[in-house]
């Protein structure tokens, strides 16, 4: 057993976390840096912050993750880190030259209270940052929300250091799509296109973090939004913010300083949720939907009536962040599966009542927890049992010792590839899901099956 | 093969002929500010050899410069990560915010094998105290209590230990008191880590932090003597893809058993009794020397130091132990082992060696690994052309003789030392100071390490801590064979179109110690050197882009 000490026994625990469903804010910010074109991330604290930020993506993407980080030593952590920010600023343009050094804080830096606005600044009237090129800066302690909130503060940070409205409006629509793969990315803009829109979509980390190999190695790839792109969105009809957490905070803020109309919608994950997103762009941008895109919905629907014997009433255990889950279990309801145990482990009680919502008329109790863990989603599966696991690769402790069915989904997977390369959002994504789902559950079917039942059609 | 040198630019890649060093290392510093490029220039070193086999300084265990992209973690990895991450029956609970202690689980590849499913194991699971804001403000001690009592109240471990993260040390928290505390209350032995990840310039020092932690908290504390004839620990063996295991398994076969690893595969138990071994052998000097020098000055146990990397090494390392322990018995039962590994080991070392010989390999990691895989090359005819440490000290790069030399900086200064002495009780020193005359009188080296460069051919670039920068220059510059470092590199280096090996992790690979473990590594260089893939970086359309002809439709 490799999780031998987990019982089903549930004591209540208030101080400590066990496994948990969630990390900390500077990686979401790395990570949305990184679809800054030509931009490098710079992790303002100590240097084993970085170090892990970037070995976790790098796990999970199998991709060049690079930032740069301030190294602060003991003396830095007692007189602040300025030095060493411009040092680095400075050290960072003249070695790697990229355009743009966009800076997260860590603990560290945050605890200590560095003013990192007042350190670029000083950094750019000592001539430190070459003209042409950018410091952008977000805020990201990690005793406050999680990964999430990471990325939600360096994507506000870039938009509004960037957006500067000319008063003519540049026929474009800003897509915030979420903390999502680059291949989500990818597919929204592709569906966004196909409805005749001209997207601006940031950040994205299509190209950046799903590059191509070619045996010639470039540190700042051609993917990322555009520096123009981003000055540009304040001139456009309109943004729409894909999951409430990773993406509202920038639409707002340009709504309330650049006075560009936005909307928040959930990651379209499933069938419901694209439905609503495509309605949104719709309506938003004035255009209609195009037959390609009906027909993927359909086909999207086909699978689910062709395989809803499958589904139905199979139970799911789930882990993850709330953006995700909040239309995912939106979708496994659709199908009529019954998602019976949620966690995530990024705090807030909307999710909670989302999820409430979402379940509540499911011939069944469902357990839902904000600012769960991995420890406490076991607890319930060992008391309740499921067919299904959806977790990312921590999941796949509870899925061996307890032998159930498992799709990797979420942040970090680092034992599978694929994420990076095909989407799970839109339809197209909702027929990938659905195809991973109907795996590991027909998989389990012929493993259990008896010879007199084991069946060539299924 | 041919090392004529020659200026950088001039060099075709995969001719075998050298680049000039010197150029090298001139061009490596020409982009930095001037400032980075002086406190680089103490890092990057042609190696030369003296007549006394002294090499040249070099810089190292200094801070890393602010931007300059580095391979470095912190103290904090390298005490909860690396030294107590393989023990698997203390909780440990970072006490800090969610991240520091996400990263660090099950993210090293140390294996552990517990006896039964009722034995403890703790290390697939993550415990820590997710500070919030409201902690940082009013302090942490009180949430880190209670997580110590919940962690009780749930697995009644035998030993809970906590690590302290940056935010930690700043707002005050006495993670010490509150282990006192605890441990008083709940009557199992609780201890602190003062690892807040600022501490030191590297890993290293949540090495020296840890392993203090563990000489003062765990070791002694059981004198039940194993009944064997031969016991050693293992130190600085962290069974990264179970090379622990294959060590064992030649141990075993040896007639010599082991007291305690440090820290692969171990448990609390095994530290507690490590104090009855006769003898230590070092594997990675690196991270813990020191506890080698600690137990003997408090225990009387010599050290010597092993490499069980290479085949050769392993042999080599084998006979050491052997001849200190001076039966012939043992030294005839070692002698057999040896013959019997290096049958398999040579069939396949000469076959892998035949498409190898000459290929060119570079290594960046660690603090004894990019020194002891050169011998792993070497045995396939592979020459390493450049390689550094990223958190050693000079005397891995220039041999232990330099420590007398060293100067402590304000960094190191914060590292406690801790000041021991002979136990009253349990000191009994393992050899006379004749027995020990007499073997160093016949060649035999005690508390002894080289070091990496006088192992490394003149001309070859040593780098400490090397940057992104550097590594990029290197692999246009020398175009290498392969290039070992860690995860962080990895891809960079792979999408120039060169084969990279992790030896942090060994990228799902392993054992690579000992006899198995060579044979592993051999066929695993021979799998990525000679690989078909790095042929189809082109399309056929780039190689020939022009149209030569047209489909003609008549
Ligand atoms: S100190 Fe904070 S920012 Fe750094 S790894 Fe830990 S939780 Fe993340
Ligand atoms: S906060 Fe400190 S202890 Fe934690 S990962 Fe960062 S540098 Fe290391």
């Amino acid at each position: 057993m490799l999780l031998r000490h987990t019982t089903k026994e549930i004591i209540p625990r208030k101080a400590l976390t066990i496994n948990p469903a969630k990390t900390c804010q500077p990686i979401g910010a790395m990570y949305a840096s990184l679809g800054i074109n030509s931009c490098l991330p710079h992790s303002h604290g100590s240097q084993g912050c970085c170090a892990y930020h970037r070995s976790t993506l790098t796990r999970h993407y199998r991709e060049p993750v690079m930032a740069a980080t301030s190294s602060f030593t003991e003396g830095s952590s007692v007189f602040g880190g300025q030095a060493n920010l411009i040092q680095a600023i400075n050290t960072i343009f003249t070695t790697y030259d990229p355009d743009i050094i966009a800076v997260h804080t860590t603990c560290l830096s945050e605890t200590i209270g560095d003013d990192v606005n007042q350190i670029a600044a000083k950094a750019v009237a000592e001539g430190k940052v070459p003209k042409g090129k950018h410091v952008i800066h977000a805020s990201t302690p990690s005793y406050v929300g999680s990964h999430v909130t990471g990325f939600a503060n360096m994507t506000k940070a870039m938009a509004m250091y960037f957006a500067k409205a000319t008063g003519k409006h540049n026929g474009k629509f800003n897509i915030i799509p979420g903390f999502v793969e680059p291949s989500d990315m990818t597919e929204i803009r592709r569906v966004a296109v196909a409805m005749g829109i001209k997207p601006i979509i940031f950040p994205d980390t299509s190209g950046v973090l799903n590059g191509p190999q070619t045996g010639k190695y470039k540190m700042f790839p051609k993917g990322g939004v555009t520096a123009a792109e981003l000055t540009s969105c304040a001139d456009s009809i309109g943004t729409i913010a894909l999951g409430p957490l990773a993406s509202a905070d920038a639409a707002r803020a340009l709504d309330a300083k650049w006075k560009v109309p936005c909307q928040v919608q959930d990651i379209p994950i499933g069938l419901a949720a694209t439905d609503r997103f495509i309605n949104a762009l719709r309506i938003a941008a004035g255009v209609s939907v195009p037959d390609i895109i009906t027909q993927e919905r359909g086909q999207l629907l086909d699978i689910i009536t062709d395989m809803h014997q499958y589904f139905y009433h199979k139970k799911v255990a789930l882990a993850g962040d709330p953006d995700h889950l909040i239309p995912l279990v939106e979708f496994l309801v659709n199908i009529d599966m019954l998602p019976v145990h949620i966690v995530t482990g990024t705090p807030g009680k909307a999710f909670e009542s989302r999820i409430r919502e979402l379940t509540s008329h499911l011939p069944c109790t469902v357990n839902v927890k904000a600012a769960g863990d991995m420890f406490q989603l076991h607890q319930w599966i060992k008391n309740e049992p499921v067919d299904l696991l959806i977790a990312n690769s921590y999941g796949k402790y509870m899925a061996k010792d307890d032998d159930i069915p498992y799709v990797r989904y979420g942040f970090p997977i680092t034992d599978r590839v694929g994420h990076s390369y095909f989407p799970t959002t839109c339809y197209k994504g909702g027929m990938r899901l659905l195809e991973k789902i109907l795996d590991v559950l027909l998989d389990r079917m012929d493993r259990d099956a008896p010879e007199e039942k084991f069946e060539l059609v299924m | 093969m041919s090392t004529i040198l020659k200026d950088p630019k001039n060099i075709e890649p995969g001719t075998g002929v050298l680049p000039d060093p010197e150029e090298v290392r001139k061009e490596m510093l020409a982009r930095y500010p001037a400032k980075v490029a002086r406190k680089r220039s103490k890092q990057i070193t042609v190696n030369k050899i003296e007549e006394d086999g002294s090499v040249p300084e070099m810089g190292s265990n200094v801070r890393t410069v602010p931007g300059i992209i580095t391979q470095r973690g912190c103290s904090y990895a390298g005490c909860k990560g690396v030294i107590l991450g393989p023990t698997r029956d203390i909780v440990n609970i970072t006490h800090g915010p969610i991240g520091c202690g996400f990263y660090s689980w099950l993210t090293r590849r140390n294996q552990t094998k517990p006896p039964s499913d009722d034995h403890e194991n703790y290390m697939t699971y993550c415990f820590s105290t997710d500070m919030q804001d409201q902690d940082i403000v009013f302090g942490g001690e009180k949430k880190l209590k209670a997580a110590i009592q919940e962690a009780y109240d749930i697995f009644k471990p035998k030993a809970i230990s906590i690590f302290s993260t940056c935010p930690v040390g700043l707002i005050g928290d006495d993670v010490h008191a509150v282990a006192r505390e605890m441990k008083e209350k709940l009557g199992i032995n609780i201890f602190g880590f003062s690892c807040e990840g600022y501490k030191g310039v590297s890993q290293s020092a949540g090495h020296h932090i840890a392993n203090n932690g563990v000489f003062t908290h765990i070791v002694g504390k059981d004198d039940t003597i194993m009944d064997a004839e031969y016991k050693i620990n293992l130190l600085g063996e962290y069974n990264i893809g179970g090379d622990g295991f294959e060590i064992d398994r030649i141990l075993k076969d040896c007639g010599i058993s082991v007291v305690s690893t440090f820290s692969g595969n171990s448990t609390y138990d095994q530290f507690a009794n490590s104090h009855t071994a006769d003898l230590n052998t070092v594997m990675c000097h690196r991270s813990i020397n020191y506890v080698a020098d600690m137990m003997e000055i408090k225990y009387g146990i010599p050290w010597i130091k092993i490499n069980f990397i290479g085949a050769k090494s392993t042999a080599k390392s084998l006979r050491k132990i052997a001849a200190y322990f001076e039966e012939e018995k043992l030294i005839k039962q070692v002698d057999e082992v040896i013959e019997k590994e290096m049958k398999e080991v040579e069939k396949v070392r000469l076959d892998v060696r035949s498409r190898c010989e000459g290929k060119l390999a570079m290594l960046f990691v660690g603090g004894s690994r990019a020194h002891h895989y050169q011998e792993l090359f070497k045995e396939i005819g592979m020459k390493t052309v450049s390689a550094g440490y990223e958190f050693a000290h000079r005397d891995d790069y220039e041999g232990r003789k330099v420590i007398p030399q060293i100067k402590i900086d304000a960094d190191s200064r914060n590292i406690e030392e801790l000041d021991i002495k002979p136990d009253k009780e349990k000191f009994t020193p393992r050899k006379t100071a004749e027995q020990i005359t007499a073997l160093e009188e016949k060649g035999y080296e005690f508390k002894d390490y080289k070091g990496m460069m006088p192992d490394m051919d003149e001309g070859t670039l040593v780098i400490d801590d090397i940057s992104q920068y550097e590594t990029e220059l290197l692999l246009k510059i020398y175009k290498p064979d392969i290039y070992c470092a860690g995860i962080k590199e990895k891809y960079a280096v792979q999408k120039s179109g060169i084969p990279m090996k992790q030896l942090h992790s060994y990228d799902s690979g392993g054992p690579y110690a000992g006899f198995k473990g060579a044979i592993n590594f051999y066929k695993e260089i021979d799998r990525m050197v000679n690989s078909r893939v790095w042929g189809y970086l082109e399309a056929p359309w780039q190689k020939n882009p022009e149209l030569s002809a047209k489909y003609v439709w008549e």
